[in-house]
């Protein structure tokens, strides 16, 4: 028998140990030693469960040099207001450094809705930019050169139409379509689970996505066509393993609608991307990522045959927490991102946020976005943890805990197969139901002090407001709404219509691919919320059942 | 004859999609006893009052994490008023800046609970402050 010594003196240093002296929150399904030994990885084998970074399963990483090669793209989510404001925030976070843009729209945006829709009352330009027609668009990329800077894009209802205004802009500045870098979420499953920002059914949805596929793999091949997110399941208060389980369970059906299409898989999975948070317990964010790499992996090339190395690796942006973020003495949560940063990049990230300190009170200060930024670049340039690949690689703890994660995300995935997959799933209730589990288990363990916050329910002080808060005006929506109101005017009315017509003819037949079409609608200035609203007739809106 | 339940409304107004911190509320006062029904999210100000109506309720809680609380919660205060509902307790949460929370107050909110507040201080504001 293996280890036979060992184990006894594990048996003797468990019996000499106080349990009160080390206890933890109970964490769901994962066990927690005080130490780990040789013993908690028995049947380690290297080659079948690390191997080499950029090569199968990926556990150590996508590419084989990692950050020695390169560091991951800074990319900070931006933008408020208007497209001038947000133009304005974007040159100068490409100015600090920044080496990708990544634009926050506003929620009558996210929803396709027009500024001047009495729905978005008080919404426009407050989470993010407001865009109405590609004249948006345009002031939003002035004087930024699409061929040059990769942009990722929160979108997922109407990614299909901010996607074909990027195109149009950049058309515009001279940048061919296939030169074009970056991103769009795409991601309606987890809107439906956690986000909220669902418009269609999921069936008219899945297809939109699959549109995009196609055309992009043909048209805009070098862009990530889906960012498959667990960062919003993780916000909405999942644990770590149900992160990964729920958003690689997504993927799958992703995937599995695509091959209906009749796609193939390797000319679309190579553009599949993923979308992590990285949360506070350092090491298991870490196995976090190790894990969903290993199990991506097993996926693309066993369930469904990938052939591409490409098509087999998980690729991720990572945003740190902003669900840790404490209203409570704000600068502690500079420590806290810095925590996660280290988290992300040991774990291998592609791509990183970093939130700013002031975001649990308002949108960051300019100041607070820097001080973030900097954040990343101190990590990558003074802290070392980019010097090597998978630095945690072999530790034992690391090792068991990257197992843990994966096992339980594999049985939520098998659990989610016998439901009748992600989309039964979510219709169900079912995933939304294991996150309000979990959060509400959080909250309870914070409430009775199991879980300590700093500062939240430990360590406080009385404070003064911080003062100097980012504001949005209302104005903005007034303003914004009369510039869209002159696009309709000045626009040619009898070339929109026509390009509405055939999208509506076009979204009626199952057939067609509705890339083309949305992208001569752009075109002719017909608005999102007029684009959007001509799929609604033909598509219907998605009802959402509220359960607690 | 037992005491009639407090009953609770936990709305999502406006286009927010956070509910991580509706539902965890509207658990905790349900377990702390009161009747509790939750609207789901994208609720125009009419629909919450509509419902608030019909629901019977004493408490109105109003979340936002979108920055728009300015512009609707004062309007679901003003509509429960005209539809005879003046006596019902309206509060409210979110990210909610402690500058707009006098506002808030002035035109009706009775109180704004804000992130990193135990669900035990809401469940005491109800009971202290529901007539």
């Amino acid at each position: 028998m293996a280890y036979e010594s060992l184990k006894e003196q594990i048996a003797a240093y468990n019996a000499l140990c106080d349990e009160k002296s080390a206890k933890t929150p109970e964490r769901q399904n994962l066990k927690y030693n005080r130490l780990y030994t040789p013993v908690d990885i028995e049947g380690f084998d290297y080659e079948k469960d690390l191997g080499m970074p950029g090569e199968f399963p990926y556990t150590r990483g996508v590419q084989p040099t990692m950050y020695r090669g390169r560091f991951w793209t800074m990319r900070m989510y931006a933008g408020f207001a208007t497209a001038e404001e947000s133009n304005k925030r974007y040159r100068y976070l490409i100015e600090s450094g920044a080496t990708g843009l990544s634009c926050a729209f506003d929620l009558p945006t996210q929803i396709g809705y027009d500024s001047d829709d009495i729905i978005s009352e008080g919404e426009v330009g407050k989470v993010g930019v407001a865009i109405d027609s590609l004249k948006d668009m345009e002031i939003l990329f002035d004087g930024i050169d699409l061929g040059k800077v990769s942009t990722s894009m929160t979108i997922n209802a109407p990614a299909s139409v901010l996607l074909a205004m990027y195109i149009a802009v950049a058309e515009k500045q001279g940048v061919p379509s296939t030169a074009l870098m970056g991103t769009i979420q795409n991601d309606i499953l987890k809107e439906y689970a956690a986000r909220g920002t669902y418009i269609f059914p999921p069936k008219p949805s899945m297809r939109l996505i699959t549109n995009i596929f196609e055309y992009c793999s043909q048209n805009v091949p070098k862009w990530n066509t889906i960012s498959i997110s667990g960062y919003h399941i993780r916000e909405a208060g999942s644990t770590a393993a149900q992160e990964i389980a729920f958003t690689i369970a997504d993927g799958i059906a992703y995937v599995e609608a695509a091959l209906k299409a009749g796609l193939d898989v390797d000319t679309f999975a190579g553009r599949l991307s993923f979308f992590w948070n990285a949360h506070n317990n350092v090491l298991e964010e870490v196995a976090k990522f190790r894990a969903s790499r290993r199990l991506w992996a097993d996926i693309m090339k066993n369930r469904f045959g990938a052939k591409k190395p490409k098509s087999m690796m998980l690729r991720v942006h990572t945003q740190t927490a902003g669900s840790m973020l404490t209203a409570q003495q704000v600068d502690n949560n500079i420590v806290r991102v810095a925590l996660q940063t280290a988290a992300a990049v040991m774990g291998g990230t592609q791509s990183l946020h970093t939130n700013s300190r002031d975001e649990a009170l308002a949108l960051p200060t300019e100041a607070s976005v820097q001080v973030a930024l900097r954040t990343q670049q101190i990590v990558a340039y003074e802290s070392g943890l980019a010097d090597v690949v998978d630095p945690l690689g072999g530790s034992y703890y690391v090792e068991a805990m990257t197992n843990a994660i994966y096992d339980e995300a594999a049985e939520y995935i098998k659990k989610i197969d016998e439901i009748g997959g992600a989309v039964v799933a979510i219709e169900k209730g079912y995933i939304q139901k294991e996150i309000q589990e979990s959060a509400y288990k959080w909250q309870m363990e914070v409430e009775s002090g199991l879980r300590t916050i700093v500062g939240v329910n430990k360590f406080q002080v009385e404070e003064k407001a911080p003062e100097g808060l980012l504001r949005v005006d209302s104005s903005v929506g007034v303003n914004q709404s009369k510039k869209t109101q002159e696009v309709r005017a000045s626009r040619d009315q009898a070339a929109c219509d026509a390009a509405l017509a055939a999208l509506k003819a076009g979204a009626a037949d199952e057939s067609v691919n509705l890339m083309p079409l949305i992208l001569d609608a752009v075109k002719t200035y017909a608005t999102l919320g007029e684009i959007c609203n001509v799929l609604r007739e033909v598509f219907g809106e998605y009802q959402a059942h509220a359960t607690l | 004859m037992a005491e009639k339940r407090i009953r609770v409304i936990v709305a999502k107004p406006g286009l927010d999609g956070h509910d991580r911190g509706a539902k965890v509320v509207a658990r905790a006062l349900r377990d702390a006893g009161f009747e509790v029904i939750y609207t789901g999210l994208r609720q125009t100000p009419e629909q919450i009052v509509e419902a608030a109506l019909s629901e019977d309720v004493n408490v109105v809680a109003l979340s936002l994490l979108s920055g728009a609380h300015n512009t609707l919660f004062p309007k679901i205060v003003e509509l429960l008023k005209a539809k005879g509902m003046g006596d019902v307790l309206v509060i409210g949460g979110g990210v909610i800046p402690d500058a707009d929370i006098p506002g808030l107050k002035d035109a009706g909110v009775a109180a704004v609970f804000t992130p990193g507040t135990p669900t035990g201080d809401i469940v005491k504001f109800i009971n202290e402050h529901v007539k």
